[in-house]
């Protein structure tokens, strides 16, 4: 027999599951969530292996979802000191790189920039010519005062060619190991969010080189040596822990992603809505295809503004340790403060003193955890009042998520789904799974391989099906450096979007291919 | 006088955006440049237009072509320095002091910047009170004040002073010279003197821009004395508050068309909303009957937060409160009406003022 070993890191809890090469659950584990992540982290791996009570060896594939990057952008710990090349000059000086950064954080990163010639037009004419020499001068000032480079050139979604060219330059100057982020291979249009992506991705080399390191010796320690290793991206699928280390800002927002992905798998769907309610929050997301849809606007990372593929989600502060008040003018309010993994402790029907949303439903006879006689004081039409504002909270958010009127069907998991109701305006059907609680760990273990690629074309010089043939075999490229079996790719998603005001149809081309992993 | 800092920007950058209309460009570019050059250059003096000379010379400033070029690349800074030097040649006079076209997310902006940049002051007007799509649509073209001499340049130094017989001539060719730029320039146009500013200018837009931030922006936020407070300022009327349902969206001709329908909640429950926009929003209908028309300003604002929204970035399912504003009383004119009334955007309907439709619901 083969297994899987799936880690996912939420806020409040490590989950860990080992699945069977059927994909069946063998074993789950919960554990908290510690403050340096990974010692969490490796005891969540060491007790589920060992309560599965299978052979180490016989683990074929090892998966981990993790925080570490968002957290070291949070906490400015552990980043690297990043030069930021931005090819443009004489355009764009009127806002310089860190603009609008916290100053915190750029005292860390070390601030270093400069803007040289070079760059595109919309038309993919050059802004002025690019000079290696000027880069060169760049590069022997910068000599061991950075650890790593971003490399931003205007337009290049469109003519990515002088980010490549200027990343082997600084390969041929620093070494063949020096990290170098490009942004055409990271983030859409919008110099500036794309170039705050590129920088938090090139700072967070150290993080991803010190998680992905630490996670396959810990897997050798526990007698897991044969095991490829993966880490989670958010958009739902695997990446080689090589392709990891070049783009870890992919890492950031895997944990909700892991949700849906292991939601939908339980529920055996590709289309619906996913909500997934914890102790202190609800997230809610939309699976489109078997995947997540993306947010379609600037997404702030540590109060940094950045533009690179995040998924839609829907947070609110609503979750099975919500706390139930009524405030002076007799109006329900729940949330958004809860007791968190203190439920056991502090909600009414486990003998503690604050009543939670857990207690309502235990009330209404919705959910039978605890003792139902310690919530039998709670006046019934209160708790009613308190179950209509908490169905209304859900009823919101989910309207907030949809893209039509049309009813949805949801998919509801977490540890807090007893809160929810049986019937909520705008669904279809409700599907809950007895595995849900776990469901972030197992869609970290059922994940493929996808390659993902975005290139601006001008369908007048560029015929539209040479580029999309084009886009696609990049996509495999990049799906087979990433892990995936060549011979097992497939076409999940192409996306055309004109762009408005440029001429000569240019339209911005989006492919992405999923394969088995190799 | 007074001097304007990074937090006065943050405001009328708010504010600019509102009375965008819809449209206007998207704020954060314009609100970065104008942030970076404070940064760099210090605060920037604001003159209200009874502190000019009339013989003064100044040189509105302002961004043309397409927005979402802007996002990508945008200007060096010192085009606006070469534009009011070339300019001030041509004309055989020096340069005064800068002021914004238009009341929108980017172009509300770009005046700060030049005047940061050149240590000339800005002056309190400008000439729509709002935004509009096209060049010609400014109450200095009503005044009778000429676009041109205008100048068209480019961070890489090209510079054109271009001079036409009427303002829409001046609109085809700087639009021409625009696109081979770059799709994206920056221009001056409507060279004035102070006492053509003060016959045309809106006056105290920067202000008055600046004063619907700071009501969006307080620390604690009440909605509905937010919302009071800015009918009051702007003598507008709450139109509507709901749930977008539908929109749809096409681009003819470098313009952005489109129609939204907004589903009522609050007090306009049971009620329906449809606003039609091109860029700005031109008509917005209540339960079929027409509420208001451009000229007159229709305003959207995140629903609980009354954080102004473009029209670009409306989706199904957000919560958007709708304001009608009056529009500056030039635009009332038949003048006024034949540049930018409904008729001029293909309706076939007459203007009617937002007040005369709205009092017997306000009341």
């Amino acid at each position: 027999m083969k297994y899987r070993l799936g880690i996912d890191v939420g806020g409040t809890n490590t989950d860990a599951v080992i699945l069977d090469e059927h994909l069946q659950v063998i074993n789950s584990i919960k554990v908290h969530t510690t403050a340096d992540i990974e010692s969490g982290i490796y005891a969540a791996m060491h007790q589920v292996i060992q309560q599965a009570k299978i052979a180490p060896q016989q683990i074929t594939h090892a998966m981990l979802g993790t925080t570490q990057c968002t957290n070291a952008i949070v906490e400015r710990k552990h980043l690297a000191k990043v030069g930021v090349i931005r090819l443009a000059y004489p355009a764009s000086v009127a806002i310089v790189p860190y603009t609008a950064w916290p100053t915190s954080m750029v005292k860390v990163l070390s601030g270093k920039y400069e803007i040289i010639h070079g760059g595109s037009e919309y038309s993919g004419q050059p802004i002025s010519a690019f000079d290696e020499n000027e880069l060169k001068k760049v590069l022997d000032k910068w000599q061991g005062q950075v650890e790593a480079i971003a490399v931003i050139g205007v337009f290049s979604s469109i003519k990515p060619e002088q980010e490549v060219r200027t990343a082997q330059l600084i390969k041929q100057q620093y070494g063949d190991d020096f990290p170098v982020s490009l942004s055409a291979t990271i983030g859409s249009i919008g110099l500036i969010e794309r170039e705050n992506a590129t920088i938090l991705n090139a700072a967070l080399d150290k993080v991803m080189r010190r998680t992905a390191d630490g996670f396959t010796q810990s897997l050798v320690q526990e007698g897991v040596k044969n095991a490829q290793t993966y880490l989670c991206q958010n958009d739902g699928t695997l990446m080689s822990i090589d392709y990891a280390k070049a783009y870890p800002i992919l890492t950031i927002g895997s944990g909700p992603t892991n949700s849906i992905r292991g939601a939908a798998y339980l529920a055996k769907v590709k289309q619906a809505m996913v909500l997934d309610i914890g102790g202190t929050t609800a997230d809610l997301g939309v699976l489109v295809n078997g995947f997540p849809r993306e947010s379609s606007i600037a997404v702030q990372v540590g109060g940094i503004r950045t533009n690179f593929r995040m998924p839609d989600i829907v947070s609110i502060g609503l979750g099975g340790g919500s706390i139930v008040r009524e405030n002076s003018t007799g109006e329900i309010t729940v949330g958004p403060d809860s007791v968190g993994y203190q439920i056991e402790e502090k909600a009414l029907v486990f003998g503690g003193d604050t009543l939670t949303t857990t207690d309502i439903a235990v009330r209404l006879g919705q959910a039978k955890v605890g003792d139902p006689e310690k919530v039998a004081q709670i006046d019934l039409a209160f708790a009613k009042r308190a179950a209509a504002k908490i169905k209304a909270m859900l009823e919101n958010a989910i309207d907030q998520m949809k893209t039509s009127r049309d009813a949805v069907d949801l998919v509801l998991v977490g540890g807090g789904e007893i809160i929810a109701p049986t019937e909520l305006a705008g669904v279809r059907q409700i599907s809950r799974n007895p595995q849900g609680p776990v469901a972030n760990a197992i869609g970290a273990s059922i994940a493929q391989i996808s390659g993902d690629f975005e290139k601006i074309y001008s369908y007048e010089k560029v015929q539209r099906e040479r580029a999309l043939k084009e886009a696609e075999k990049l996509a495999n490229q990049q799906a087979v450096a990433a892990g995936a079996k060549a011979t097992s790719l497939s076409l999940v998603d192409v996306n055309e979007t004109p762009l408005a005001y440029a001429p000569g149809k240019t339209t911005k081309v989006r492919v992405k291919v999923v394969g088995d992993l190799a | 006088m007074r001097y304007l800092d990074a937090s006065n920007i943050e405001k009328i950058a708010t504010g600019a955006s509102l009375l965008g209309a819809g449209g206007g460009g998207a704020p954060y570019i314009g609100k970065m440049m104008a942030l970076s050059a404070v940064a760099k250059y210090g605060p920037v003096k604001l003159l209200s237009l009874d502190e000019i000379d009339d013989e003064d010379v100044y040189m509105p400033a302002a961004s043309m072509g397409a927005p979402m070029v802007l996002t990508e690349k945008f200007p060096k800074g010192d085009e606006f320095a070469r534009a009011f030097n070339r300019l001030g040649n041509y004309l055989g006079t020096k340069i005064a002091g800068t002021f914004p076209m238009e009341a929108g997310g980017v172009n509300s902006m770009v005046p700060i910047v030049v005047a940061a940049q050149s240590g000339l002051p800005l002056v309190d007007c400008d000439g729509m009170g709002r935004a509009f799509p096209e060049l010609q649509m400014t109450t200095f073209h009503l005044g009778g004040v000429a676009a041109t001499p205008m100048v068209v340049t480019d961070e890489k130094g090209n510079l054109s002073i271009i001079e036409t017989i009427t303002d829409k001539w001046s609109e085809l060719l700087a639009r021409d010279q625009v696109v081979e730029m770059g799709a994206s320039a920056s221009v001056c146009l409507y060279p004035s003197t102070g006492q053509q500013m003060k016959a045309n200018g809106v006056d105290g837009i920067i202000t008055k821009c600046e004063r619907l931030g700071e009501i969006v922006h307080q620390a604690h936020p009440d909605h509905d004395q937010q919302l009071a407070a800015i009918q009051a300022l702007t003598h507008g009327y709450h139109l509507f508050d709901g749930k977008i349902i539908d929109i749809s969206r096409d681009t003819r001709a470098g313009f952005d068309y489109g129609k939204m329908t907004i589903d009522g909640l609050n007090t306009f429950e049971q009620q329906s909303m449809v606003i039609e926009f091109q860029n700005e929003n031109l008509v917005a209908y209540r339960d079929g009957k027409m509420v208001t028309c451009v000229p007159d300003l229709i305003c959207l604002a995140d629903m609980d937060s009354l954080v102004p929204c473009t029209s670009e970035s409306i989706k199904y399912g957000k919560r958007i409160a709708v304001l009608g504003l009056p529009a500056d009383q030039r635009w009332r004119t038949p003048a006024g009406i034949d540049t930018v009334g409904p008729r001029y955007f293909g309706y076939d309907f007459d203007y009617q003022p937002l007040e005369k439709i709205n009092t017997e619901v306000q009341a």
